[in-house]
């Protein structure tokens, strides 16, 4: 019997492709009036130019700001009334949109959406309103000592690689960047090639289809350019350090790591149930227990791994008085140091292993936690079976997998070591 | 399928259950009825701090093998302390909540508050505070509020002053403990996939046998009317300037709530009630949006109050336009304010506003530790019918009820407008 508990699955997901390139995952919830829908297309930073970084946020940003049939009070004004949101936001490789109504207004959102997708304008005045806000958040980011750290980050670890580069660009590059670039993006990136929505919530899959292929259906962008191919990333071959300093603050804040697999590696798994045990699991993992509960030296202290298309970082991050800041990063260096000489017991892997099954049913209780597992699984072609087969993956990886996962990614002695804070 | 109802066992413990069969999850919320208001000078952030020490284990549970027994079930569990209430959640496989009800009802009075302890988690909560300190906005708000109540203890910042979290002692920690974790002073909210019956006995058998307190004190020092406007700047790192106004807003109980509510909206988008889930909706059709950010004045307004036990304050924040000066924005916000104390706002607005309060609530439904949060949250103020009635309380709301809160609550001797100015220094 399929029921709301069920983990998505082929027998449970309806997956459909329109002829323009559009795939469509549809998985059925009745218990609330609600629908969640969230998608992405392939336009990202990656199209962008060094001297104009920042062009495809700018311009996937104005897509709501008018379009030939509708301004942008009118479009707010559309979602506003009835209670709906919808964003579209870009990324690297991918420019994702997420939307949330009452589910009598489905067909209203999706209507807005393909027209912002399709038509926009980007009306002068609107572009010009953008632009100031942009460059506030980018004035805002330069004073956020996470936010700087994270760069400089990226910047060590990544090179002359367009990882390293922010999304939203520089204040220079924004400022370069004209009306004209902007439609030319449009006309040039979007398209519905390889798009992919998916839908939850209290609507059947045949009027889900229906809807999304009344509006998006007959969408054709010949001339959509593909993304250029990512170049190589070596591992750093020696630690290397950087500091932003930004006076006034009370905290520094660090990140420490190196480069990671890309999600489809054969060691992804390994080593994201390693990254539980170093630095998630309980009160932060190891690096919690060592940093903040023996030590009381931040209220934050953990370790993450990111990974995408392209290899992502494993670090670890952490907010500190700058007069600890070297206590601190010895800590951590002698944690890491410790995990590639000795790995994981049984006992800690087993633990991270329950805690990624046991969280399943909480992950996807919601609408946007089943669309984002659906997306997921498309994104990196995981197979419609991955949540009904992910115990089994779980289950299958053992400390010497962690251990050399662990060791082929984490170098302690050639670390990107990334600080933000005051001077000392 | 839903369906609530509420016990209180001898001991004064009130408990309330909903099942919920959509998901094979259990949300459990334990809330006290202490915050920041609870904290006298000298002793500020001292809610928060035991809150903290909470997680520090009993003698049944030590710290280490709670949060390992937790993430091993791939629960979640955490707690936040607000101005007037102190509360801790977890949400769990519904096979496994048990874990989850003996930790509470252990940790109610056998939480060790261990001398060592107490000296790690004073660094981590000063690291807590510098964090803080590091945005503009914090240092604004926190200075506001102190400007806002000067006598009344939502003085204070809930993470406290950096003065206190240096002298606050171990024996006090645990006496404020002592004091206030009481089960005639905490109410149990359980919402998910269980049957009441079975679980109420179990509860019972946990907490029957914890005594009643004395009653706990309070500190009664109601805020007298404002003299006059309040104007003061905070100066701090940064090129970009933020403006705060904030008016003394109504009590949760207060009749007046929700015509503020639907104020609200109109001003600056509705607020979210959920805490987890279900997310905003977007602000750029209201009406400081319009006269502000369209206008070129400022680059984002925002707006919004709490549900709060004595009157708080409803709070706009403008972050600053490059080219534009906050006094502009200011007397743009002035004109929009005097708008609708003179111009009685139409049905269709504020029909609009109940639209969007429903969707709101819709998602929120989706979310099992959204509905058990508010379960337990409304008894704070209130009691949970505050939250089976808001829609319609919000719907009786009539075009007359808004123009007349606004008039009474939107005077500029009841607020307090406060600047961030950047000093502009770079590194």
């Amino acid at each position: 019997m399929i029921t709301s508990h069920s983990l998505p699955g082929p027998d449970n997901v309806t997956r459909v492709a329109l002829p323009n390139g559009i795939n469509i995952l549809v998985r059925p919830n009745f218990n609330s009036p609600t629908v969640t829908l969230n998608g992405y297309l392939h336009v990202g930073s990656l199209f962008d130019s060094e001297e104009k970084l920042g062009l495809a946020d700018f311009a996937t940003t104005s897509l709501m700001r008018g379009t030939e049939t509708r301004s942008f009070e009118q479009i707010y004004d559309a979602l506003e009334t009835v209670g709906a949101h919808l964003g579209i936001a870009s990324g690297t490789h991918t420019t994702g949109f997420s939307s949330r109504a009452l589910v009598e207004d489905l067909g209203l959102v999706l209507e807005l959406l393909s027209d912002c997708l399709r038509n926009p304008i980007f009306p002068p005045d609107e572009v010009e309103r953008l632009r100031t806000q942009l460059l506030t958040g980018l004035a805002l980011r330069a004073q956020d000592t996470g936010d700087m750290s994270s760069m400089a980050f990226d910047k060590l670890i990544f090179g002359e690689h367009p990882y390293a580069r922010p999304d939203d660009g520089y204040p220079e590059t924004i400022k370069t960047i004209t009306r004209a670039d902007l439609v030319e993006f449009h006309r040039r990136c979007f398209g519905p090639k390889e798009m992919t929505i998916a839908v939850v919530g209290a609507v059947d899959p045949t009027t889900a289809i229906e809807q999304i292929n009344a509006v998006l259906g007959n969408w054709n962008n010949p001339q959509q350019a593909s993304l250029p191919p990512l170049p190589e990333v070596r591992q750093l071959s020696r630690t290397v350090r950087q500091h932003i300093a930004l006076q006034g603050k009370s905290q520094t804040d660090l990140i420490v790591g190196v480069l990671g697999p890309t999600r489809l590696a054969p060691e992804y798994l390994a080593a994201s149930l390693g990254n539980s045990v170093l630095g998630q699991f309980g009160m932060m993992g190891r690096i919690g227990e060592v940093v903040r509960e023996q030590s009381g030296l931040a209220y934050y202290a953990s370790s993450s791994l990111s990974a995408g298309i392209g290899p992502g970082t494993w670090d670890v991050s952490a907010g500190v008085n700058p007069a600890n800041l070297k206590k601190a990063l010895e800590l951590i260096i002698v944690e890491l140091r410790r995990f590639v000489e000795k790995g994981v017991t049984n006992e800690e892997l087993q633990d991270s292993q329950d805690n990624f099954v046991g969280r399943l049913p909480l992950s996807l209780e919601s609408n946007a936690g089943v669309a984002n597992a659906l997306i997921n699984i498309e994104r990196h072609n995981l197979g419609l079976d991955y949540y009904q087969n992910y115990e089994k993956q779980v289950r299958a990886i053992t400390p010497e997998m962690v251990l050399a996962a662990a060791r082929k990614y984490l170098k302690p002695d050639a670390l990107a070591i990334a600080t933000s804070g005051p001077d000392q | 399928m839903t369906d609530w109802n509420v016990v209180s066992l001898e001991n004064g413990f009130k408990i309330l259950l909903k099942e919920i069969h959509t998901a094979p999850l259990i949300s459990q919320w334990v809330w006290y009825r202490v915050g920041s208001k609870d904290e006298s000078t000298g002793q500020t952030g001292i809610s928060h701090w035991v809150e903290h020490m909470q997680f520090k284990g009993t003698p049944q549970f030590p710290a280490s093998v709670l949060d390992k027994a937790i993430s091993r079930e791939g629960g979640q569990w955490n707690a936040f302390t607000f101005l007037d209430w102190t509360t801790y959640y977890e949400t769990m496989p519904s096979s496994k909540i048990d874990l989850a009800l003996r930790l509470e009802a252990d940790r109610m009075v056998n939480s060790k508050f261990t001398p060592e302890e107490v000296e790690s988690e004073r660094t981590v909560i000063i690291s807590e505070r510098e964090g803080s300190e590091n945005e503009p906005l914090f240092l604004l708000s926190e200075t506001m509020q102190q400007a806002a109540f000067r006598v009344h203890p939502y003085h204070h910042e809930v993470i406290g002053d950096m003065a206190d979290l240096h002298a606050i002692t171990r024996d006090q920690l645990f006496h404020h403990y002592q004091t206030y974790y009481q089960p005639n002073n905490a109410v149990l909210a359980l919402a998910g996939d269980f049957n009441a019956d079975d679980i109420l006995a179990r509860i019972r058998e946990l907490y029957t046998a914890i005594p009643a307190g004395p009653k706990p004190p309070r500190l009664q020092r109601p805020e007298p009317e404002q003299p006059g406007e309040v104007r003061l700047t905070v100066e701090g790192p940064g090129e970009t300037a933020f403006l705060q106004i904030s008016y003394r807003a109504p009590k949760a109980n207060d009749p007046n709530f929700h015509a503020m509510a639907v104020l609200d909206s109109l001003l600056s988008g509705p607020s979210n009630l959920n805490m987890f889930g279900g997310g905003g909706i977007s602000n750029k059709t209201s009406r400081l949006y319009r006269a502000i950010v369209d206008k070129e004045l400022a680059v984002s307004v925002n707006g919004g109050s709490s549900a709060t036990i004595d009157p708080f304050m409803y709070t706009i924040m403008l972050t600053g336009h490059p080219t534009s000066h906050l006094d502009k924005a200011l007397s743009a916000v002035d004109d929009e304010i005097a708008r609708l104390q003179n111009e009685i706002v139409s049905q269709n607005e504020v029909a609009r506003a109940i639209k969007q309060a429903r969707a709101m609530f819709a998602f929120g439904v989706e979310n099992i530790t959204n509905q058990a949060f508010w379960l337990g949250y409304a008894e704070m103020f209130a009691n949970y019918d505050w939250f089976t009635n808001y829609l319609e309380n919000l719907s009786k709301v009539t075009p007359e009820d808004v123009l007349r809160v606004a008039q009474t609550y939107f005077q500029s001797r009841n607020r307090v407008v406060g600047t961030y100015s950047p000093t502009g220094e770079q590194e």
